[in-house]
This record gives C-alpha cells, structure tokens and sequence, in this order.
C-alpha cells in the first residue's frame, strides 16, 4: 500500500527557504505572491492491506522519526492499494 | 581522580568529521586518548564523558542529526545519561542531543539562508549546576570557531521561558570586535548552547576543539574544554 506523508513546518515557525523562494519569486514579476512555505512529501511503500492500521502504523513513524513534532506538522495520506 | 584517568568515549557516525579533532583535544589537555566508538556498537564501557562531535552525520538526510539519534549507539548513550552520565555534543553533536530528546528544542537553518563558518564571540551564562560551566564565570567572554547550516536554536516559548528561569542557557552569543552580527544563525535569545535541567547534559554549536592555541586565532577552546574535564575529574 502506498502511503504519503506531507510535512510542514507549524505555523510561527520561521522557514527562510519559503522565504527566499517568495522573494524570487516576486522579483521574477509574480507580484500575488505571499507568504511561500516549504514542505517535504515522502512516499512509503508499506507491506499491510488495512488501510487503518496502515495509517497507525505511519502515525507511529511520523512521532518516531519522519516529523519534529518541536517544529512540524504532519498529515497521512493513504494514496491506494498497488496494483498487482 | 586524576584528569588523565578521564574515561572519555567520542561517538563516530557516518558523516562525523569532527571526532578526531575532538580526540586530539581531549587529549592534549587531559593527557589520555579518549576511545572512539562507532555508532554501531550497542553498548559504551564505562566512561566519565560520551562527546557526540561535529559533522554531517548521514549527510544531514531528512533533518539534521535525526538519524544519527535513533542509530544503535544512541540508546547506550541515553542510558548513560539517564544514570547522569555527562554528555556534551558540538555542533551536529548538539543537533543530534536535541533529536535524542536529551536536550529541548531544535535547531533550524540559519536566517541568513547561508551556512556560517567564522569565530564567534560568546559569554558563559549558566545558572544551573554542571561541570560544562562550573570551572568558568558568568558572563566570561570566549571566542570560539563556529561552521554550521543550521545552527537557529529555536524552541516553544514555554521552553525558552523555562531554560532561562532555570539557567540551563549555558552559552549566548554577545557582541565583540568580530566582523558580522554577534548572533550569527538567528538563535532564540541569542543561544549559542544550552545544559539539561540536571547540567549533565551540554549541546553547543561553536567548536572549542578547534580553538586551542592562539596561533590558530584563539585558545579559548582549550580553557572551555580543560573546565569541563577539571569539573568532572573533581
């Protein structure tokens, strides 16, 4: 089963990549542009076909290793069952 | 006991690129060579001092010291901490105290998007009891080398509120003839390192190892580093 996991970085939380990025971003003429965040996605391959316990075992590894809960925030995806 | 019956363990990781200029340290001013352990290994010998050292363990993946923290070599290092061991990291070391949990908070890419490599001038603060601060006084100013990416110390403000009232902030940037801001990374209250609530533990982004003679710009280093083996020889 695949499993996406978004992290961002908690609100109030200074990003200076996202930043930086705005600020090219309205230098290269893309004058709507606010605040820029930057996240990371990370796809897992996971050996389970329930997606509930799937999605706990993920929480699990989010609290362990994926995310610093100090500084960011993560969401479970579950994007679908592999094929064959 | 003596400063060279120290028994001092320095933690190597993939990446470590600071261990032994640690060990030269420690043992030039302590007159014992601390033994260098790979991160392997599951268990550390008895020792008076475990230093996680500087560098890019695993290449900094997924966040800066993260996964150093959770290799096996860690959990011998939280149970030495845990029967108050005394455990210092530098610079990634410190990142990697911070994702052990062993220390609060975490440090984040540099304001000025820009990896920062120069000397620094910080003061000693201290408060708690601990021998990374014992043998220096407050406000003592010691210019010490720093090279790092992410060295924002950032935490909640519960956090910030708490290691201030308790004197856990051991080191904090402070203004000197040094060219550039005296906060070089956007550190919350300028912190520069930081001790456990039982001062046993002390995470630091300078580099006292490699400020030992003042012909290599300052020996600062040297007299951060003797205090603390002295304090934990006492």
């Amino acid at each position: 089963m695949q499993v996406i996991v978004n992290i961002s970085l908690k609100e109030g939380v200074l990003d200076p990549q996202g930043r930086a990025i705005g600020r090219s971003l309205t230098d290269l003429g893309f004058q709507e542009v606010g605040e820029v965040r930057v996240g990371k996605r990370i796809s897992l391959d996971i050996d389970e076909s329930d997606p509930a316990r799937a999605e706990q075992r993920v929480a699990r590894m989010c609290e362990t290793l994926l995310a610093n809960t100090v500084i960011e925030d993560y969401e479970i995806e579950i994007a679908g069952e592999d094929e064959g | 006991m003596s400063l060279s019956e120290l028994r001092v363990a320095i933690i190597v990781f993939p990446g470590s690129n600071c261990d032994r200029d640690m060990m030269v340290a420690v043992e030039k001013l302590a007159g014992r060579r601390p033994a260098l352990v790979w991160h392997k290994e599951t268990s550390l010998d008895p020792v008076d001092l475990a230093i996680i050292p500087g560098g890019f363990s695993y290449g900094d993946y997924l966040r800066c010291g993260a996964l150093a923290a959770r290799s096996p070599i860690m959990e011998a290092v939280l149970d030495h901490a845990a029967r108050g061991g005394a455990v210092m990291g530098i610079c990634n070391g410190f990142q990697v105290l911070l994702e052990a949990g062993l220390l609060p908070g975490v440090l984040v890419e540099n304001a000025g998007l820009r990896y920062v490599c120069r000397n620094t001038c910080i003061e000693v603060v201290g408060g708690t009891e601990s021998p990374f601060t014992a043998g220096l006084v407050p406000g003592q100013k010691l210019i010490i080398p720093l090279a790092h990416n992410e060295g924002n110390y950032f935490a909640t403000d519960d956090d910030l509120q708490r290691l201030e009232d308790s004197g856990q902030i051991a080191f904090r940037y402070v203004d000197s003839n040094i060219h550039g801001p005296s906060n070089p990374n956007g550190a919350a209250r300028d912190i520069a390192g930081i001790i456990s609530a039982n001062g046993r533990v002390m995470g630091m982004m300078p580099h006292p190892e490699r400020a030992l003679s003042t012909e290599l710009g300052s020996a600062d280093g040297a007299t951060m580093l003797t205090a603390s083996l002295e304090a934990l020889v006492s």
